[in-house]
């Protein structure tokens, strides 16, 4: 009785939460895809906050982490742009679409910060 | 029927597996990324480029041909005022006895004919003379002169490298069955070709004192056969650093291609 009362519960609490999941996946998809858009049309300040969305509901979400690195490059922000990228590697290792966005990112970092102190 | 139902299933599971695997999604977009100036340069209206340090290879006078290159890009791509004056002549002046030129009191404009023996031919001989750069009475002088901008100088040498050595090259290739291949084939070259060793320093005229410099090094290598003048390869090498140099002054941004994903 006790079992039954138990597996009862699982079933009950995966169809209660799967749904759930699917649903905020489903809408940070949305959210990405959305941002894809505007950020097509120059809109970049828009999929910023698509994407800061995307990530908010779904914080494993590699590829909105991905678009974040590219869109805090294009404004400038090299410090949030490493730490999105470096999310999405985390995320996704072997992602090779993130490692090449990364790679051509931290060049153009490394090019422009590196200079003497002397 | 149960072939029906296992064609579903199996339809189903590909589906689902495209779509775990991220099955659209790729979108190549050109983004520009902007570069901050690495300098604050609002105290400043002017901008001299006052002269350099040069050596390594006679066919170029690195000197003249830095500051024209500089003040030209400088003119199109800063908002200060570019000064047009004679490039000084600082190996000379470096190369003159007690010369600091500035704190000792000695001349700013020594007879450059005295010193015209002096020459740069490797690190050590720049290293002899890269004191001026420090004598903040010099550079205060000559910035006074020019009412008070912002001073580049800085060093530049350009020098001939020739270098032996397996290069590999991808050549073509059909088999008997007249199939194209790519192979890659190792061959013995020799090369020749230079190497650009600059640094800018950025000086304040106000003060005479260094407000940052950064160096550079970039090398470029030819077959052995061909004829590429000198003043051509230094134009190559430096047109790399531009961006570099009037990113200390300006912002620039930088044009490329990222991938967005969904």
């Amino acid at each position: 009785m006790t079992l039954r009362a138990l597996l009862t519960l699982a079933v009950l609490c995966t169809s209660l939460t799967t749904p759930a999941l699917a649903d905020d996946r489903t809408d940070a998809r949305r959210q990405v895809k959305f941002g894809i858009e505007v950020a097509g049309h120059g809109l970049w300040n828009e999929a910023i906050y698509r994407w800061e969305r995307a990530v908010e509901i779904d914080p494993t979400y590699a590829q909105a982490y991905n678009n974040l690195g590219v869109a805090y490059e294009q404004a400038g922000d090299m410090d949030k742009a490493a730490g999105a990228y470096k999310k999405a590697l985390a995320l996704e290792p072997n992602n090779q679409s993130v490692r090449e966005n990364y790679e051509l990112f931290e060049e153009i970092n490394e090019r422009t910060s590196a200079a003497d102190d002397d | 029927m149960n072939a029906r139902v296992l064609l579903t299933t199996t339809s189903a599971i590909i589906a689902l597996t495209f779509a775990a695997c991220g099955g659209g999604g790729i979108y190549e977009l050109p983004i520009e990324t902007p570069i901050r100036p690495k300098l604050d340069v609002s105290a400043f209206q002017r901008v001299f480029v006052a002269g350099f340090l040069s050596g390594g290879s006679d066919e170029v006078d690195g000197n003249v041909e830095t500051v024209r290159l500089l003040r030209s890009q400088l003119r199109g791509k800063s908002q200060l005022r570019v000064i047009d004056a004679d490039a000084l002549p600082l190996l000379q002046l470096a190369a003159t006895p007690g010369a600091s030129v500035g704190s000792a009191g000695g001349s700013v404009d020594p007879d450059p004919a005295e010193f015209e023996d002096a020459v740069i031919n490797d690190d050590e001989d720049l290293e002899a003379h890269a004191h001026i750069f420090s004598d903040v009475a010099y550079w205060k002088r000559i910035g006074e002169e020019y009412q008070n901008p912002l001073i580049v100088t800085g060093s530049v040498m350009f020098t001939p490298h020739q270098r032996q050595g397996f290069v590999q090259r991808e050549e073509e290739v059909y088999d008997t069955f007249g199939r194209r291949n790519v192979v890659p084939i190792r061959t013995f070259q020799e090369r020749k070709g230079f190497i650009l060793k600059p640094k800018f320093i950025f000086i304040d005229g106000r003060t005479g004192t260094t407000l940052y410099s950064e160096s550079f090094r970039e090398e470029v290598l030819y077959q052995a056969n061909q004829v590429t003048p000198a003043l051509s390869s230094y134009f190559e090498l430096m047109e790399r650093l531009i961006p570099s140099f009037l990113g200390a002054l300006s912002s620039q941004s930088i044009r490329g291609t990222r991938v967005l994903l969904n």
